[in-house]
């Protein structure tokens, strides 16, 4: 323990630091009194370490995805404190973040549904560049065909939709919008979720190529524990809005504490254990 | 496991998909030869791009009206591809039945459960009314749901995404098909549900001794649950053998590279710190399948200048097993 | 019953409102009722200032408001100068005779347009399609007004049709049948122009909203289970494309007393639409705000019943124990 604490403190101070926070929903039916609260994240306490990759897990609704969106000022918790390159922004409005926006980029599941159609794949990495007037005219579209290269993808495709390219290229051009604007900290909530294994181990090896080149500090959110057993430092358990077991992913997964965690490494474990059955000679 | 008596439940032949693209056109199936056996739970397993979607949808007739179909598909004698709407509508749901990537999508949000798993009965009018509930509610009930009273008056968005998912297999196997097809039931679902899905549909196979069709691109799903798998490349069968044998020995480079993505990872090869994680180089595209040569050439390591010239022809090894490679086994 | 208490605290603020405005437009408007008597040499200022003090015009606006208000509560709804009634005997009869039209027209034009878009949403994109789509365009560029002036015109060439008016001269001396004849004979040219001018947007929209459904995933899994294409259109696309459409069926319960007025007045029919116009035209003051009225509380009504309607067709929106 506590060559794990001088470990982490070599890393430097934390990248992102989230005290006590709180998040409940509530929601109201028009014609009858009742409400249903929905407690989505409770007294969650998390510290991001600079240059390293942090995970959450969970099943669904566990909260991952809303403590993803209150670290990236998406939505305002109900109480607690968010700390970000040693200043707290806590409670900060889109005027007062602004300037500190591009240093956080968030990168979603679903790209068809969060990439504009009408924008073409240039476009869509020119945009946050031009948002923030970094760059103008042909400057922007060598960088936009730059940024797409580094990604993995052709720069021929520069004119086309993103609905023409196959679910890892959108997660590819996702991620190059995202790193566009160099940001510090990337936050994916399930951006591998859902694509073939042989695309998910290509988009990985990205996110570790751009991570050393780039100085990034990741943080995952997945539900695939042998995915993030692979490239996480650290991982989160959260479990009906509770993290309720953090440290380094060795030890998180290899001697877990919490039932829940246990839990989760069982049916990671469950298809995949039939599966060493098989090869080890058939026997199911 | 494997089918006792060999009567083949389903017989493609030469199956060839075309689409005019907008850029190109798209050869979604080529020369496809496949047999289904009765009680034979058959995994298909491939990427995106593979054709093992369209293989789902050509089986049901559910292609769009501009793709260019050749081929046959021979379901209790008779040559499905020639049939017209109406004697396809005869087999989709009744005959042949298919469970669609992404339950929560597959149902009608306006309608309650109940109604849409009778909506399968009543389009082939089994029964009277009173028949037809109970042939429902006996669905449900062997797809796992304890509650079906509830379920049955239930909306889609009161459920959750596991009880989703037995719905739409209670839809599947409400008028008894000879033959399900799952079409990649578990993408984006995480692993618990992963297992439950899977065990489920196990224990529906067993026990109404249906043909069953599981199609997807995780390897791990299909170990002490298909008998044979079926492995697709750029829409054609690159590797087909019994499960065990398949996994313990792979033949083809690409299945090869298929099962390393697996076994090299956690849980089997422990929670490490990788710098970097082993993966198929290269990509699929658009063109490779229309190659005389092998279309996974670009892509493989076991790749001599044979390969760049010929397509492979299909060999018979080891009893069972069949490949298309010219360097099998290496 | 959260919801219906704030729907009525909404609806009597509406009202106030739209009374208020109502009130201060009218007398903002140059010129009064007594006006043209004003003109007339034969009658003494002082008979004007008179009959203008008897019926309050030269009271100050929030008095004859207040009046007024109290007129509404008592059941009058203030006093024609006109015709020497009180507003609501005139508005409720001709209220009457303007909801058989435009309620008949409504439910001709839904009845027609849902089938029809439908269809072609199921036909998207083939000559079907097409073909409605360029009639519906065609429709919609032709204005109310010549559709109603070629009816008429039509019906005075071929001798087909009474032209205009609700009743014949000696309706009342026909029995029960010929009676529902007449009546049924002097509605077709006001009900045709209204259905052939509302069918257009309302096709449009029911095809624009079951196209979109079509494309969902459930459409195709329920094809994938063997279910008959008219199944598919009524009992899957048609409800889940309903949303919108409710919306729209609301607007159209709202407009139910104000969307006839041109048609009215061109064919004679005797609706709100003339007495309005007329009333407006010689600054029957209280007459106007009565109309207006009425139309008000329509429009609340049909929004209140789509917000109903939407809660009981949608599961989603009605979100109870789970």
């Amino acid at each position: 323990m506590g060559s794990e604490a001088a470990a982490k403190r070599a890393l430097g101070p934390a990248l992102m630091k989230a005290h006590r926070l709180n998040k409940r929903y509530i929601q109201r039916t028009p014609f009858s009194r009742k409400k249903f609260v929905i407690d989505a994240l409770v007294d969650v306490e998390i510290d991001i370490a600079p240059g390293c990759i942090s995970a959450l897990v969970g099943e669904s609704s566990s909260g991952k995805s809303t403590l993803a969106s209150c670290l990236a000022m998406s939505e305002k918790a109900d109480s607690g404190e968010i700390w970000f390159e040693g200043q707290e922004i806590t409670g900060w409005n889109d005027r007062q973040f602004a300037p500190l926006r591009p240093r956080i980029q968030l990168v979603f599941q679903d790209s068809a549904g969060a990439l504009n159609p009408r924008f073409s794949a240039a476009q869509v990495i020119e945009e946050p560049l031009e948002v923030q007037n970094r760059e103008s005219g042909a400057k922007l579209r060598r960088r936009a065909c730059e940024v797409m290269e580094e990604v993995g993808l052709s720069a021929d495709w520069a004119d086309r939709s993103p609905l023409e390219f196959s679910g890892g290229q959108r997660q590819r051009l996702a991620i190059g919008r995202a790193i566009t604007l160099k940001p510090a900290l990337l936050i994916l909530d399930e951006s591998l979720s859902g694509l073939d294994l042989s695309t998910q181990a290509q988009i990985l090896n990205l996110l570790l190529d751009l991570k050393s080149t780039h100085a990034l500090t990741y943080l995952l959110i997945s539900h695939d524990l042998s995915l993030v057993g692979q490239i996480a430092d650290f991982v989160g358990v959260m479990h009906h809005g509770r993290l309720v077991e953090f440290g380094p992913m060795q030890q998180v997964l290899g001697s877990p504490q919490h039932d829940e965690t246990r839990k989760l490494l069982a049916s990671a474990g469950g298809v995949e254990s039939a599966y060493r059955a098989a090869q080890a000679g058939g026997r199911a | 496991m494997a089918a006792c008596c060999a009567s083949t439940l389903l017989r493609v032949r030469g199956l060839s998909v075309a689409y005019d693209g907008d850029r190109q056109a798209n050869l979604a199936l080529h020369q496809l030869d496949l047999d289904i056996n009765r009680r034979e739970i058959v995994g298909i397993l491939g990427e995106s791009g593979s054709g093992k979607s369209t293989l789902g949808l050509a089986m049901l007739g559910l292609l769009p009206s501009k793709a260019r179909i050749e081929g046959s598909i021979c379901f209790e004698d008779k040559d499905l591809l020639q049939a017209d709407e109406s004697a396809w509508r005869q087999v989709r749901g009744d005959k042949i039945a298919m469970i669609f990537q992404e339950p929560g999508l597959s149902l009608s949000p306006v309608m309650r459960i109940g109604d849409q798993v009778t909506e399968v009965i009543r389009a082939h009018h089994k029964g009277t009314k009173a028949q037809q509930k109970q042939a429902v509610e006996a669905a449900l009930r062997e797809s796992g749901f304890s509650d079906v009273d509830r379920i049955y008056r239930a909306y889609p968005y009161q459920l959750s995404g596991g009880e989703l998912h037995r719905v739409v297999i209670a839809q599947a196997l409400v008028c008894r098909p000879s033959l399900m097809i799952a079409d990649e039931p578990t993408r984006s679902v995480d692993a618990t549900l992963q297992v439950e899905v899977v065990k489920t549909l196990r224990d529906i196979q067993r026990k109404l001794g249906l043909g069953l069709i599981f199609i997807t691109h995780n390897p791990a799903l299909l170990a002490g649950f298909a008998d044979r798998v079926v492995v697709m490349y750029a829409g054609r069968i690159v590797e087909q053998g019994p499960v065990e044998a398949l996994f313990r020995k792979p033949l083809h480079p690409y299945t090869k590279g298929l099962l390393q993505l697996v076994s090299r990872t956690p849980p089997h090869s422990g929670y490490v710190r990788q710098e970097r994680l082993p993966a198929i180089p290269g990509n699929l595209t658009g063109s490779d399948n229309w190659t005389r040569a092998c279309a996974f050439e670009p892509r493989c390591f076991a790749r001599t200048e044979l390969c760049r010239r010929e397509s492979p022809v299909e060999i018979e090894t080891e009893g069972t097993r069949r490949v298309s490679c010219f360097n099998y086994g290496i | 019953m959260k919801f219906l208490e704030r729907r009525l605290v909404h609806a009597i603020l509406l009202l106030i409102g739209a009374s208020a405005l109502c009130f201060l437009f009218s007398t903002l408007a140059p010129g009064g009722y007594f006006d043209e008597m004003k003109l007339n040499p034969q009658i003494s200022p002082g008979t004007v200032a008179a009959l203008r003090s008897q019926y309050e015009l030269d009271r100050p606006l929030p008095v004859r408001y207040e009046h007024w208000v109290q007129s509404v509560l008592r059941g009058e709804w203030g006093y024609s100068f006109a015709y020497n009634l009180p507003v609501r005997s005139l508005v409720v009869v001709r209220a009457r005779n303007t909801l058989l039209l435009t309620s008949l027209a409504m439910a001709l034009a839904w009845l027609i347009a849902v089938p029809l878009g439908v269809w072609s949403a199921s036909r998207a994109g083939r000559w079907e399609d097409r073909l409605s789509t360029a009639g519906t365009s065609l429709l919609l560029s032709v204005p109310e007004l010549v559709v109603a002036l070629g009816l008429l015109y039509f019906a005075i060439h071929t001798h087909a049709l009474p032209v205009g008016g609700m009743v014949s001269a000696d309706h009342d001396t026909l029995g029960p049948w010929g009676r529902a004849r007449d009546l049924a004979a002097h509605l077709v040219i006001p009900v045709t122009t209204l259905v052939l001018a509302s069918l257009p947007i309302l096709i449009r929209h029911v095809r624009a909203s079951v196209v979109e459904v079509l494309q969902a995933p459930f459409i195709q899994a329920a094809r994938g289970h063997g279910v008959g294409r008219t199944s598919i259109r009524f009992r899957y696309a048609l409800p889940a494309a309903a949303n919108p459409l409710i919306s729209l069926f609301g607007l159209s319960v709202a407009g139910l007393l104000s969307g006839s007025l041109l048609v009215e007045v061109i064919v004679g029919w005797p609706g709100l639409g003339p007495l309005l116009l007329e009333a407006c035209l010689s600054r029957d003051f209280y007459v106007v705000v009565g109309v207006v009225m009425m139309s008000t509380l329509f429009m609340i009504l049909g929004s209140l019943l789509a917000d109903v309607m939407l809660v009981i067709a949608d599961p989603r929106v009605r979100m109870d124990n789970v």
